[in-house]
């Protein structure tokens, strides 16, 4: 928990000084990282499911996890496909320079 | 746990952004070997096949695509940011550690709670399908966002 903590915090750090889109992705991915990793450890404290004959193991935390994976792997190939056309319409993946989209 | 936080600034910090999308798949890496310890070895290996197989492949064929001497050194950040951005992590780090220590969860012993991939798979089939079949649509809508934004729109040949 406490990797995960400093993981998260490294994420946030790089979420507020980065201002190029590709290491925005990063700082996103440690801190999808680091809530995944709490959710595993959460998961060893969960008690067992059904009843003392047949005790099975609480797998909730676990398969929490593989679905945030497959989430985290969606949302990452849709903003890679974003840089790609920004930098096609701007040559430059500068997020501050993108001023076509400020109201 | 040093190779994943050491590698998770490197992914941040380091001059040239493919050596960063290097660090950031040791840091993934990292993570995949505490899943190991952590008695998760299911949720471990698809965590090696996704990021590191599927998502650094995918990071590095962006990085060579988009590629120009202009922003592969980036422009360096001003100091009162990065100042900011310092304490901020620092202090969310202190935070989460702080309230991390104050439970009482280390009166609790770890239950052997490795459930097997058995197990996952018949959550996965039974109590929690319906969030399977969204997360297959998600997924597909997600590659069919993707495949339309990175379309290239070719001239008709006449």
């Amino acid at each position: 928990m406490i990797v995960s903590a400093m993981l998260f915090g490294i994420g946030v750090y790089g979420l507020v000084t980065k201002r190029n889109a590709l290491r925005l992705l990063f700082a996103v991915e440690i801190m999808i990282n680091a809530a995944n990793l709490n959710f595993v450890a959460f998961g060893q404290y969960l008690p067992f499911e059904g009843s003392a004959q047949t005790a099975l193991p609480n797998a909730s935390g676990q398969t929490f996890v593989l679905f945030s994976i497959a989430l985290a792997a969606a949302e990452a190939a849709v903003i890679l496909a974003i840089v790609v056309v920004a930098y096609r319409l701007h040559k430059d993946v500068d997020v501050s320079e993108l001023k076509s989209l400020e109201g | 746990m040093v190779v994943t936080v050491g590698s998770a600034i490197v992914a941040l910090e380091a001059k040239e952004i493919v050596y960063g999308a290097i660090g950031l798949a040791g840091s993934l890496f990292g993570v995949a070997a505490l899943f190991f310890l952590l008695d998760a070895p299911y949720v471990a290996v698809f965590q090696i096949a996704v990021y590191i197989g599927a998502m650094a492949v995918l990071i590095l064929f962006t990085v060579m695509l988009v590629r120009e001497e202009k922003w592969a050194k980036e422009t360096p950040v001003a100091s009162l940011s990065r100042i900011a951005g310092i304490i901020t992590g620092l202090a969310i780090t202190i935070a989460l550690v702080v309230a991390a220590l104050d439970t009482n969860l280390g009166q609790y012993t770890t239950i052997s709670n490795s459930a097997t991939f058995v197990n996952i798979g018949q959550l996965i089939s039974t109590a929690d399908a319906p969030v399977l079949l969204v997360l297959a649509l998600v997924l597909s809508a997600s590659v069919v966002g993707a495949l339309t934004l990175s379309r290239v729109d070719r001239e008709e040949p006449s």
